[in-house]
């Protein structure tokens, strides 16, 4: 039944995307706070310190502004958009699978950033991002972003591997044995994309420009490298908690992997490092947006104007291994964040990311492999 | 005398209403069951049906869009070569923790029903339902860690230098991996762990069924212990094997956190609906991979009442 349900909401999120975007009015000047606010947020993203005491960006919020906050959490970007079109929420948290998807769906409103005394703080790079500004209109507000970093085994690599060819092509790792079995992908069709990646350095002639943006024959030699690349993975990660394990029971020693792996592996002493490779490296970045609909918009844009002047920048980017919007967050002691802290997390490789976005067969070159495509195609290099 | 035979109506709406309910059962017998009937045609049947009619749907190749038409398209898809191992994948993995859950099953039923008596019988229920207490997620992480490289059993097989058979275990094509963790024999012995007491329960009761004079009076008519299993004891308790069976292959089919945690990455069906129906937006060929399953039980039920299993749940 619940299938039933998760597939009638796509259903209707997919109907939704379709339609043409309906025109939401700006807010013009901020009104009474109205007492309430509720968020859809990835898990962890919203601490009121009932986890850990130490991780609180809710509390003082709350009291400052009235603004009761409540939390519906979600595990999916599927799973926010359906929320988002069942309605009777305020802000969401969107990745930039779903932003767009939103905002073509009409079921979130332009920020007015002037309302945002602090938008100036947020990371020049981030402020015109492409999956959360549409012709110059901006519908959110830059939350969080990570890379997906490759993680490896300090004890076998006494360098940090330069290249994910240590996780692409078969090869003696520098402790003598063969990385046969011993290296982990993600086991998401978005994986296609990293391998692209790799392909646009070492395979110039495939002219790849844009790894979500792939052509027959640049989408034939991702998938082609992706093949090879199945004899060498026991397993495909898909859970953290997973990866983690792996690394400590099965003997995994390189690996794409979020931050967040790295920091509670070292964290429990385990022999790991992370690096962004030459090749650059896929990341995510969410983005604080507004429902259409919002009963409680005063209370949004002040939510929004928190995350961007408080300690939530800051202690969240610990918390949960990402980098901040706010550079100065690393930096100004808002929080428990330092500017080691923002590195380890990949601050410094901003440049070297390619944002996760859903491909389209709709792209600049014309004529691209659309994701439902990578769906099968990836389901049938996992099937080896 | 005869005024009184027929009472005037009763005062109050509750009460004219609790009267012309009793003098009408039928109409009681309908309130009663519409709550039901209502649950299983709209909640239950309606949902299969609107499954159903997506599965008849396709999905625009160039947009990505479902097209709202008429075709079996879908359907083909799912006989290309990777969508086919999938389904076979999970059917045989199906079949076989089934086969294994009735080999393990049935000795333990065998004993909890003609032996086990007083504490014994209650150490028993114990023992088969105490894995159903726990979650089922710490179950199959705790089996992860059993099952891992560096784990409890590996270490086990070293500690009794025995590692060569492991070794040689995993070696096998198809079935070995580079651990067991990571390999479908490991896939394998979770399923038939968690799915065990599903088995176990259906069988007991049907051997509980079976009059031990039966078994008795063949041993006394000359037939021998191997003779007496095939003739009498298995085919009276064949019910419940099947009863149980259609659990542990059942679950086996629609389940996709086990080979998610404990395996090499090959999907499974219940997989290949997840990542269909989610951001792919393929829920035309997600409802048909869902269908699969359906119509392979429909066959299996079928079958399994033919067989009488349903004298045994």
């Amino acid at each position: 039944m619940k299938k039933l349900l998760n597939l009638c909401a796509s259903g209707i999120a997919l109907g939704a995307a379709l339609s043409l975007p309906a025109q939401a009015e700006m807010l013009k000047e901020l009104g009474k706070p109205e007492g309430a606010l509720s968020i859809v947020a990835w898990p962890g993203y919203i601490e009121r310190g009932e986890t850990d005491p130490a991780y609180d960006w809710v509390t003082k919020f709350e009291q400052t502004t009235g603004c009761k906050v409540e939390v519906k959490t979600a595990g999916t970007s599927d799973e926010m958009v359906s929320l988002m079109n069942q309605g009777g929420f305020d802000l969401v948290t969107a990745s930039g699978d779903a932003s767009l998807r939103l905002i073509a769906g009409g079921k979130v409103q332009p920020v007015n950033i002037d309302l945002i005394p602090d938008w100036k703080r947020v990371d020049d790079r981030l402020k015109d991002a492409p999956w959360h500004t549409v012709d110059g209109t901006h519908y959110g507000v830059p939350f969080m972003w990570g890379p997906n970093v490759l993680m490896y085994n300090t004890e076998v690599f006494k360098t940090a591997p330069d290249s994910w060819d240590v996780v692409f092509n078969e090869q003696t790792l520098p402790d003598g044995k063969t990385n046969k079995g011993r290296v982990q992908a993600y086991d998401g069709p978005i994986y296609i994309a990293d391998a692209a990646m790799y392909l646009k350095a070492h395979k110039p002639e495939l002219g790849i420009e844009n790894p979500y943006e792939l052509n027959e024959d640049q989408y034939a030699a991702a998938l082609e490298l992706l093949k090879g690349q199945r004899q060498l993975v026991s397993r495909y990660w898909h859970d953290a908690m997973v990866q983690i394990d792996d690394f400590k029971n099965e003997g995994v020693v390189a690996s794409s992997a979020w931050p967040f792996q790295v920091n509670l592996l070292k964290a429990d002493g385990a022999p790991v490092g992370s690096v962004v490779p030459k090749e650059g490296a896929s990341g995510w970045a969410d983005t604080l947006m507004l429902h259409s609909d919002a009963k409680h918009p005063t209370c949004a844009y002040l939510w929004m104007e928190h995350s961007l002047n408080s300690n939530l920048q800051s202690d969240l980017s610990v918390w949960f291994g990402a980098v901040p919007s706010v550079p100065e967050a690393c930096t100004d002691k808002s929080g428990m964040q330092t500017a080691e802290g923002c590195d380890a997390n990949g601050l410094k490789d901003f440049d070297k990311i390619w944002f996760w976005r859903t491909p389209t067969s709709k792209c600049e070159a014309g004529g691209c492999v659309p994701y439902h495509r990578w769906v099968s195609d990836y389901i049938a290099v996992m099937g080896g | 005398m005869t005024d009184h035979a027929i009472f005037p109506p009763r005062a109050g709406l509750v009460a004219r209403g609790v009267d012309w309910v009793i003098r009408h059962p039928r109409m009681f017998t309908f309130l009663m069951i519409l709550p039901i009937v209502l649950w299983l045609g709209i909640v239950y049947i309606g949902a299969l049906i609107a499954l159903l009619m997506q599965s008849f749907f396709s999905i625009d190749e160039f947009s990505g869009v479902v097209k709202h038409e008429f075709t079996l398209s879908t359907y083909a898809e799912l006989l290309r070569p990777s969508n086919f191992d999938i389904i076979a994948r999970t059917v045989v993995m199906a079949g076989s923790v089934t086969l294994a859950s009735a080999v393990l099953a049935f000795p333990i039923a065998y004993f909890a029903a003609r032996y086990a008596r007083g504490k014994w019988k209650a150490l028993f229920y114990i023992g088969v339902m105490l894995p159903l207490w726990s979650s089922y997620l710490v179950k199959v992480y705790a089996w992860k860690l059993v099952l891992a490289k560096e784990g409890i059993l590996n270490w086990v097989f070293a500690k009794l230098h025995l590692t060569w058979a492991l070794d040689g275990i995993l070696s096998l094509p198809v079935i070995g991996g580079n651990s067991l963790s990571v390999s479908y024999l490991g896939t394998f012995i979770v399923f038939v762990y968690i799915w065990l007491p599903y088995m176990i329960i259906p069988v007991q009761a049907s051997l509980e069924r079976v009059p031990g004079p039966l078994l008795e009076a063949a041993s006394d008519l000359g037939a021998t212990p191997r003779q007496s299993f095939r003739m009498v004891l298995f085919p009276l308790a064949l019910p419940g094997i099947v009863a149980g069976s259609i659990f542990t292959f059942s679950l086996t089919l629609g389940d996709y956190i086990i080979p998610q945690i404990i395996g090499s990455g090959r999907l499974f069906i219940g997989q290949a609906v997840y990542t269909q129906q989610g951001t792919a937006g393929n829920i035309p060929l997600a409802a048909a991979f869902t269908v699969v399953p359906i119509v392979l039980m429909g066959f299996y039920l079928w079958g399994a009442r033919k067989m009488g299993a349903f004298d045994a749940l």
